[in-house]
């Protein structure tokens, strides 16, 4: 009795870990396989829907690279990311680094309250914000999305470099100090050399939160040529009211795979970046 | 020796050495990050704050201060209280659920298993995809005529196609659609939360509770609960906000529809502010999230507090 | 001239004075130790004598120049600290240089330095190896060396051994000495180790609660102690006190011995109970209460490596044990030493 007990016990785990499974990663899997399915394939009710009846077809693909505008889309949103993580980590590195280290118990509020700023909604600010962007002769260019994000990366990514700049002992920074750097240099030729597992961690995030982002871009963009790879494929590929759904999940799928990467390689460095900060 | 001694004995200028203090160099290296923030961030929340209690549209540019009008007008709407009803439901709805699933789902991924790597990174994809583009996978998933939800339930017998449900057009299946994913999108996220709070019990503690007789479900909810509490309400703070505040799933699921079912805060502002061009009762409408955010944020540093401790 | 010189430093972290008003001369060469017991300030001292820390008030005075405003690597000062503080990027070779090149010393120069530098501590076998790959005594040295590379005016060492097992703890004493000696630089030294003070310093400066309770060699610190603080936490097993006119008369274990073993007659007698021993092979401690006195207040002796093995101390009995009048110290009511009986 009691292994009969034992295997309903290992099934009931492992039926678990497949219902886990399926209800992440299904859609996905439909993404993936809608994406090379033919069009007839895909709208053939009676057809079996899980797997491919016809071969599978690299038509949407072809579709989504030379009719529309999907690769000026990637190229939009690599500049982007690429603008916007300079501008990040020129303003959190030495924020993050003074918060950690020169400013005592101010600091720690202080670091909070940058941190908070994270938390006002774009859903709110996108109001004021467009108004500034019209201002500035940016509305429906990509432009203002390099102006506007920094506002969420900065205070996230200063917080997480606040973490990993406290996790380097002082004392080689005062021996560079006591051995003839200025604090700058000590800054420049000891902590960030030591922190640079952390830094190329919030390089990543930094550069797929921009991706990620959907509200700012719908809100000031509009015409195509100026989107972003997600505002694009979520809501440039329909035409009038149908949808092209293979081309859509194939867009939906290249455009998340680089994401999808990312996160999982440097998902562990993550977690002990924010955890170490937040659970001391 | 003497090369050094020397440096010393010269009379240093007060200025020489100025990036030297710390009070300096840390102002300086603290100021571009709070510049930014405070004109594109702080300037731009006093701004909506004005909005809201004057009569600013697009098309009339009027900086004139109406007091709490645009607030009552609002209240006063049906749809704005629909919506904002509709907002609390749609976020507590998918926190709770999303709770449940990463609680669960981490109990499971701690128990070491072969592929456990592989489980990891497949759980992890909700979050980390772009909402919009997973999104747009489930507005596939849910279509009226081809979901394969559909016909799941109709290979199963559990429905036949002319009862085929419209998952996105029947205002409460509507809602239940955009609770299940964000609920889906979140639960990875707390999966995250309860393990890195988890794994961060001594073990230690574990152990005298079991020789102190604890089983299971006692460990479960007398012990581990309580120790992890303020790493998981901070996660749970985290979701609330972006749920509370959010339009990509409403915008590309359901439109807000049918008939305002699912219309959320986010989603209202926008309609009304940015596409409508009404600024005064967009902000008006946006700046309702902020009571309860404000709410949340106490709570949250509560919790950070506690922790310091 | 000294090579440093403190005027009344003060260091307050709100409200509360971590040093609170230390002046002290170390005269050019001198090997000076900052004793005192954990939290007394000595490290905070010795970071506002390098720079690391600015003082609320006083002057810092090197090789005659005040430097209050002048950053460390203007001071002239050296510093090794207590987790040694190695660049875990860079080879030891590049750790040793590294001050020179900040101080744009010349390549053939840096060389020659570094070459003379990881003789003296022998690690040049090391040079191109990383911090990580060495031992904890290993790394100890690569500090030193790259502490006096620069040929510094001072050179400050934080706690540099208590990193350090006992067994390394000892040879590492003898060496760091050593080289002071050899070389010459003047240095200053905190531990909280009375030992290590004791063994090490020309003179010392024992701190405590932010301010010097006494400075001197290690003779007048032990013999002559300035207050009962420095009485009792100079020496092992400490002095014992016991109270007398409204202060103290203190005497030494090793001095406090059974009255036929003093030859000397200006002597004080004591009735002394013995309760428990302790016998350490080359010494025997013995613990007990004197006649008069509150019965848990209990008082050692230490009997010389001659008498060991007596049999006839023996507990649960009164003997005759007897101080020379001139072992003993007088302290009055607010702990200070005074002449008076």
């Amino acid at each position: 009795m009691p292994k009969l007990l034992a295997a309903a016990r290992e099934t009931g785990f492992y039926a678990a870990v497949l219902f886990f499974v399926i209800l992440a990663a299904f859609p996905f899997y439909w993404m993936l396989i809608t994406a090379f399915k033919t069009n007839a394939d895909l709208y053939d009710l009676s057809n079996i829907p899980f797997w491919f009846n016809q071969w599978p077809t690299l038509e949407h693909v072809r579709y989504l690279f030379t009719q529309t505008l999907f690769a000026r889309w990637l190229l939009n949103s690599l500049i982007i990311g690429v603008i916007v993580t300079a501008i990040t980590l020129v303003t959190a590195l030495p924020a993050g680094y003074a918060l950690a280290r020169m400013t005592g118990r101010s600091g720690e509020s202080l670091g909070i309250a940058v941190f908070m700023t994270y938390l006002v909604p774009p859903t709110l600010l996108f109001l004021p914000l467009s108004r500034v962007v019209s201002m500035l002769g940016l509305q429906d260019s990509m432009w203002s999305l390099v102006l506007v994000y920094p506002t969420f990366t900065i205070p996230f990514c200063t917080w997480l470099l606040m973490g990993f700049f406290k996790a380097v002992p002082r004392e080689i920074e005062e021996a560079a100090v006591v051995d003839g750097c200025s604090i700058l240099g000590a800054f420049v030729k000891m902590v960030l050399p030591v922190s640079l597992p952390g830094i190329l961690t919030v390089v990543i995030f930094t550069f797929t939160l921009t991706l990620q982002e959907f509200i700012y871009a719908l809100t000031f963009i509009s015409s195509s040529a100026q989107k972003t790879i997600t505002l694009g494929v979520a809501t440039d590929l329909v035409r009038g009211d149908i949808y092209y759904w293979g081309e859509l999940m194939a867009g939906a799928l290249i455009a998340s795979i680089p994401v999808a990467i990312a996160y999982s390689l440097f998902l562990d460095r993550f977690i002990a970046g924010i955890t170490g900060g937040a659970v001391k | 020796m003497v090369a050094i001694a020397e440096k010393a004995a010269r009379p240093a200028s007060r200025l020489q050495f100025i990036l030297d203090r710390p009070g300096v160099l840390g102002a300086l290296f603290v100021s571009p990050a709070i510049l930014y923030v405070l004109a594109l961030v702080g300037v731009p929340f006093l701004l909506a704050i004005y909005y809201s209690l004057s009569a600013f549209t697009i098309y009339s540019q009027s900086y004139r201060f109406v007091g709490l009008r645009n607030f009552v007008d609002i209240v006063n709407d049906p749809v704005f209280r629909q919506t904002l009803l509709n907002t609390f439901v749609f976020t507590f709805g998918s926190q709770i659920l999303g709770l449940i699933l990463g609680k669960f789902g981490a109990l499971m991924l701690l128990r070491p298993f072969p592929g456990r790597k592989l489980v990891r990174a497949l759980i992890i994809l909700p979050w980390a995809v772009p909402v919009a583009l997973a999104t747009v996978a489930w507005e596939w998933m849910f279509d009226s005529l081809y979901s394969v939800i559909n016909w799941m339930l109709i290979a199963l017998g559990i429905i036949t196609r002319s009862h085929a449900p419209n998952w996105l057009g029947t205002p409460d299946l509507a809602m239940l659609c955009v609770i299940v994913v964000n609920a889906w999108r979140f639960f990875p996220f707390a999966i995250v939360i309860f393990l890195a709070g988890i794994t961060a019990i001594p073990q230690d503690v574990l152990d005298a509770a079991t020789v102190d007789g604890a089983g299971f479900w006692r460990r479960n909810y007398q012990i581990i609960l309580p120790m992890i509490a303020p790493i998981v309400v901070v996660g749970l703070v985290f979701g609330i906000v972006f749920t509370f505040t959010d339009l990509s799933i409403v915008y590309l699921l359901t439109n807000g529809g049918p008939v305002n079912a699912t219309s959320v805060l986010g989603y209202e502002g926008f309609q009304v502010g940015i596409i409508s061009g009404d600024v005064a009762h967009g902000a008006a409408i946006s700046l309702f999230m902020l009571p309860l955010l404000f709410v949340l944020v106490l709570v949250m540093l509560r919790m950070i507090r506690r922790q310091e401790i | 001239m000294s090579a440093v010189l403190t005027s009344e430093i003060v260091k307050t972290f709100a409200n509360v004075h971590a040093v609170n008003g230390i002046s002290l001369a170390v005269p050019d060469g001198e090997f000076m130790v900052l004793l005192g017991p954990s939290g007394c300030g000595k490290t905070t001292f010795l970071r506002i004598i390098c720079g690391l820390e600015r003082q609320t008030a006083g002057d810092v005075m090197i090789g005659g120049s005040v430097v209050n405003d002048i950053p460390p690597r203007a001071r002239g000062v050296a510093m090794m600290f207590q987790s040694y503080g190695l660049y875990p990027h860079y080879k030891i070779r590049d750790n040793i240089a590294f001050p020179l090149r900040t101080q744009r010393v010349p390549r053939a120069e840096i060389e020659k330095r570094v070459e003379w530098a990881s003789q003296l501590l022998s690690i040049g076998h090391l040079l191109d190896r990383r911090p990580r790959q060495l031992s904890g005594g290993e790394r100890q040295r690569v500090a030193l060396a790259r502490a006096l590379v620069r040929e510094p005016t001072v050179l400050l060492l934080d706690e540099p051994l208590s990193n350090l097992d006992a067994k390394l703890r000892a040879s590492a004493r003898n060496e760091i000495k050593q080289f002071q000696q050899r070389v010459g630089t003047t240095t200053i030294y905190v531990t909280h180790d009375q030992v290590e003070a004791m063994g090490m310093g020309d003179r010392i400066a024992v701190i405590d609660r932010g301010m010097v309770r006494q400075v001197g060699t290690p003779t007048e610190i032990y013999d002559d102690p300035a207050d009962r603080f420095v009485a009792t936490f100079v020496g092992t097993p400490p002095m014992n006190l016991v109270a007398w006119n409204r202060g103290h008369v203190g005497f030494r274990p090793e001095n406090f011995l059974p009255r036929d073993l003093i030859a000397d007659s200006a002597v004080t007698e004591f009735s002394f109970r013995v309760d428990r021993s302790e016998y350490l092979g080359s010494e025997r401690i013995v613990y007990g209460v004197l006649d008069g006195c509150d019965a848990a207040h209990e008082i050692t002796a230490k009997l010389p490596p001659a008498h060991v093995a007596e049999e006839s101390i023996r507990p649960g009995e009164w003997h005759s044990f007897a101080v020379r009048n001139s072992a003993l110290c007088y302290f009055d009511y607010d702990g200070k030493r005074t002449n008076r009986h």
